[in-house]
């Protein structure tokens, strides 16, 4: 039985089940041979390719798809996998609209790129069905070296320094594994359980170890993983939400990234309840990815409320497109100051916003927008982050080759300082620590 | 992984992917570079006599045809043996060789058709270390008119000849470089063979105008107004390269004489498509020219992968595989039948296949309102015209009817035994079966 859309308040099975599994389904699907035939003969194997520079990993863009072309992709999704072992999960959720595609040259030339995601998809896909694992690992080096973190991060590196002949730890706070691509990632994204069949394929390399529910800081500590560890990389994302500030505990107010967890991990989205009216303050990929998925999930209107104007927002051209499409309505230069509802949101107050002297602020301009359900978007921060390390904007401080300034101690991804906050970025600096950390560990410099 | 290790002639190389005698091989710098970037060996750009150096036109020297998306399918040449001083060729060979003591450097040669000149260089390019010598017989233009290149490539006394001086002057492997501007490849490859030759090269560039300016008038490349033939090369010269490397295979004369394929090779599969025929290794040109020295990557990758998949360990467990299937056309099956079929689910409904067969074929194919394209099996004489035009891979396809099936074109049944034009009823000069 479904209830109606139109009930007030948050519900579980607005939408009959049909329809959620239609709603839910994989946002781009796969190429089939002939659409990888057709797209991969666009590309111009551009020399020193401005695709490869686009990517945070480098991956080599125009050989993968030119063995893509010519009916190797074995060898294309190698290429791939050399570079970016999560070229899988990066298939699927990188931004490529603002990476490579948007440097591809047919991009300048026609304004349509070679579509190097999906192609990027059809390789991998190609290779991890088969269960093939393209590497081997080198002779022990009978090192060990704890990662803190299962996420993109975490998980880069350590099947880099397992490669390399390396024993690895992984300590995971969470009972699964793959961070963020596991709790985080839109559900049409990453379809059919995709993230845990990539970490079992990664983890075929063997010399790799992952010790779920055993959190830094509760179940273990910096000191202790140095002590017993010849290095230590530290990956563990972004735990914290900004708070509002506002009536915060209010029935009805929650994190926007709980509630996609909290979906990621349904088994059944008809039990999933959600707002008849849905706020989200925000306006990153998260913000975006809550209200589509609301959306989704049949709430009947699903509001965006960033605080500054369209070209600042953090999501994407191609998100706030995707997120109109679905009926999102996004509204710009508007903050929220309260709440209304005793007990249960009723309303939620905003604000607009002005800019004066590069400054925000407020205008006496309000209204309040009928809401039962409000979600928070507006950045995480480090949560519990371990003492004895320089921080910086509230990240762990590292160097170029990921070093914090503790000694034996490397961090990467959303917890580290520089790049930006995508999965790709986390595994490039996942793949680079562990590049410094081996280096360090045979006695190099 | 499989090993790409190549032996030629005695000459190994870390896989069968040469470059061509040409511009990517013209100098230090580049070979260097193409070296780097995984090349197995290199033709270095043809040597010539001692002395002025050549000289090449100052306006554009090459043309091109494309196809759809602007991709190069053939380029077309007018450029000469190197036009850089022998000396200065001599010294970077022997230092390029020095430090790539593992790929193979072969020294391209082109000297007028006198026994003294041909004896007195090869020594002295043998002393940079180079593994062999590849005598250019092919080029079309420029200097064939001055009596060597391809002057000498269509006369096959020539090429004798010359081959048996060049063996007497020197004791490195001597491959001779065939042009396929000629009839008959078998009688210059016979006449290198004859003249002691290691192994033939081939195919040179097919003398070609790619195109006309229709305001000046003029072929094109243009220079001052008028055009002259160049050498064309590229993927659109594969097919006759290839048929040129299989008929010297499989030609009793030359079956054992050694070939290394040139003609197109763009991808892997091209590669392993000379090889299977015939040829011990591959030389590349314009696909260098076209993607840059990195393109040899993709060849390296595709190839092994394609090993692996098949089990082979060494490119020599493949070489030659397909030439034992090269046969002439009345040794063809004519008891074999086959059909067109037109998977529907594949079909984008374009009805190019309806027009080919309509128009011009045996009006087999059938289109209902709705554009739904059927074969008419007893129309259909599985010519493959459809499956040539079909923009959709795999969309058409043939199927071969199993022996005891009806053909209801003929309306006779299909026969599981081979027969040939030879033993034909309608072949006058048919020889009994038995
Ligand atoms: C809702 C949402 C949607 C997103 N969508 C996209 C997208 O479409 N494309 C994209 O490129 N990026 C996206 N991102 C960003 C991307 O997910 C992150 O940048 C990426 O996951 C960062 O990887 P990481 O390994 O640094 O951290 P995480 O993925 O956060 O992984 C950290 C891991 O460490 C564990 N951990 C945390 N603390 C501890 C501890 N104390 N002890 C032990 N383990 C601990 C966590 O449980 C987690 O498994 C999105 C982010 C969010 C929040
Ligand atoms: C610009 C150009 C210059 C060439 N010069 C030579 C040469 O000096 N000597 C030679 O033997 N072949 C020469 N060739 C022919 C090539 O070596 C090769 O046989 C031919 O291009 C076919 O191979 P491809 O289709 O891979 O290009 C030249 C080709 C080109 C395009
Ligand atoms: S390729 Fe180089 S040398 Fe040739 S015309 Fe262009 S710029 Fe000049």
């Amino acid at each position: 039985m479904t209830t109606s859309p139109r009930e007030n308040g948050i519900v579980a099975g607005r939408l009959p089940d049909p329809v959620l599994q239609e709603n839910f389904c994989d946002l781009h699907a796969p190429l089939d041979p002939h659409e990888a035939h057709v797209a991969a003969d666009r590309c111009y194997f551009c020399h020193d390719a401005p695709c490869m520079t686009a990517c945070p990993t480098s991956i080599d863009i125009p050989l993968f798809i030119r063995q893509i072309a010519t009916g190797t992709q074995d060898a294309a999704a190698k290429t791939i996998f050399e570079q970016n072992i999560l070229g899988g999960m990066c298939a699927r959720v990188c931004p490529t609209e603002t990476l490579c595609e948007e440097a591809c040259v047919r991009e300048t030339a026609e304004g349509q790129p070679v579509e190097i995601g999906r192609l990027q998809r059809y390789a991998t896909d190609t290779v991890m069905a088969k269960g093939i694992h393209p590497f081997d690992r080198a002779e022990p080096t009978g090192r060990t070296v704890a990662v803190v973190g299962a996420g993109p991060a975490g998980l880069a590196c350590a099947h880099r320094l397992a490669m390399l002949g390396h024993q690895v730890v992984v300590y995971e706070a969470r009972p699964k594994s793959g961070g963020l691509n596991e709790y985080g990632i839109a559900s049409y994204k990453s379809v059919e359980n995709f993230a845990q069949k990539e970490v079992d394929w990664l983890l075929q390399i063997g010399g790799i170890e992952i010790r779920h529910e055993a959190k830094l800081g509760q179940h273990i500590s910096l000191e202790g993983l140095q002590e017993d560890y010849d290095a230590v990389f530290l990956g563990m994302g972004l735990g914290a939400v900004n708070a509002l500030g506002l009536d915060d505990a209010k029935v009805g107010v929650a994190d926007a990234v709980d509630f996609i967890a909290e979906l990621r991990q349904s088994s059944d989205l008809s039990k999933m309840p959600i707002g008849r009216r849905v706020v989200v303050i925000g306006g990153g990929m998260t913000a975006v990815d809550a209200a589509v998925q609301a959306k989704l999930l049949g709430a009947e209107e699903v509001t965006i409320a960033y605080r500054r104007g369209k070209e600042a927002m953090a999501a994407s051209a191609f998100e706030q497109k995707l997120a109109a499409s679905k009926g999102v309505r996004i509204l710009y230069n508007v903050v929220p100051i309260g709440v209304t509802g005793n007990g249960s949101l009723t309303g939620v107050t905003l604000a607009y916003t002005e800019s004066v002297e590069g400054k925000l602020v407020l205008t006496d301009d309000t209204f309040t927008l009928p809401a039962d359900q409000l979600f928070r978007a507006i950045g995480q921060t480090l949560s519990a982050a371990p003492r004895g390390l320089e921080f910086e904007k509230g990240k762990i401080k590292v160097d170029a080759a990921g070093h914090t300034s503790a000694p034996g101690v490397w961090a990467g991804g959303d917890c580290a300082s520089g790049g930006d906050d995508l999965t790709v970025t986390a595994v490039a600096e996942g793949r680079d620590a562990a590049m410094n950390i081996h280096t360090v560990l045979m006695g190099g410099k | 992984m499989a090993d790409l290790t190549t032996n030629f002639l005695g000459i190994s190389s870390p896989n069968p992917f040469w470059l061509a005698s040409a511009p990517p091989t013209d100098k230090e710098y580049n070979v260097r570079r193409a070296f780097e970037a995984g090349w197995g060996g290199v033709v270095w750009k043809t040597l010539g006599m001692e002395g002025p150096p050549v000289v090449n036109v100052n306006g554009p020297r090459y043309g091109a045809i494309h196809g759809a998306d602007r991709r190069l399918l053939a380029l077309n040449n007018l450029e000469l043996i190197t036009d850089r001083p022998l000396e200065v060729n001599l010294e970077e060979m022997t230092r390029v060789k020095k430090d790539y003591p593992d790929r193979a450097l072969i020294a391209s040669v082109m000297v007028p058709c006198e026994e003294a000149a041909w004896k007195e260089i090869l020594p002295r390019i043998a002393e940079t270390g180079c593994d062999g010598f590849e005598l250019n017989f092919g080029c079309p233009h420029g200097m064939a008119e001055r009596g060597m290149g391809s002057a000498v490539g269509q006369v096959p006394e020539y090429i004798e000849m010359v081959a048996r001086w060049c063996k007497e002057a020197t004791d490195l492997p001597v491959i001779v470089k065939l042009t396929p501007n000629i009839t008959n490849v078998l009688y210059p490859a016979e006449a290198a063979k004859r003249g002691g030759a290691d192994a033939v090269s081939l195919i040179n560039t097919i003398n070609s105008i790619t195109s006309v300016d229709l305001d000046s008038m003029a072929p094109e490349p243009t220079i001052d107004g008028k055009g002259t033939h160049g050498g064309m090369c590229g993927p659109a010269v594969k097919p006759i390269a290839l048929n040129m490397v299989a008929e010297i295979a499989r030609n009793p004369e030359t079956r054992d004489l050694p070939i290394s394929g040139i003609g197109g090779v763009t991808t892997w599969r091209d590669a392993a498509e000379f090889m299977v025929l015939g040829a011990g290794n591959v030389q590349v040109c314009t696909a260098a020219m076209t993607y840059g020295f990195k393109v040899v990557q993709e060849m390296i990758s595709g190839l092994s992968q394609w090993m692996d998949e098949k089990g082979y360990t060494s490119t020599s467990d493949f070489i030659g595989s397909a030439v034992p299937n090269v046969t002439d056309w009345q040794y063809l099956n004519l008891n074999h039948v086959t059909k067109a079929r037109i998977s529907q689910d594949d079909c984008i409904k374009c009805g190019r296949c309806y027009a080919a067969c309509e128009d011009t074929s045996h009006q087999a194919i059938t289109m209902s309102e709705d554009r739904v394209f059927e074969v008419q099996d007893d129309e259909c004489v599985a010519c493959n015209l459809c499956v040539n035009v079909c923009p959709v891979e795999n969309c058409i396809t043939m199927e071969t009817l199993p022996a005891g099936a009806v053909d209801e074109r003929t309306g006779k049944i299909v026969s599981g035994d081979y027969a040939n034009w030879t033993t034909h009823p309608n072949n006058p000069s048919a020889t009994a079966a038995e």
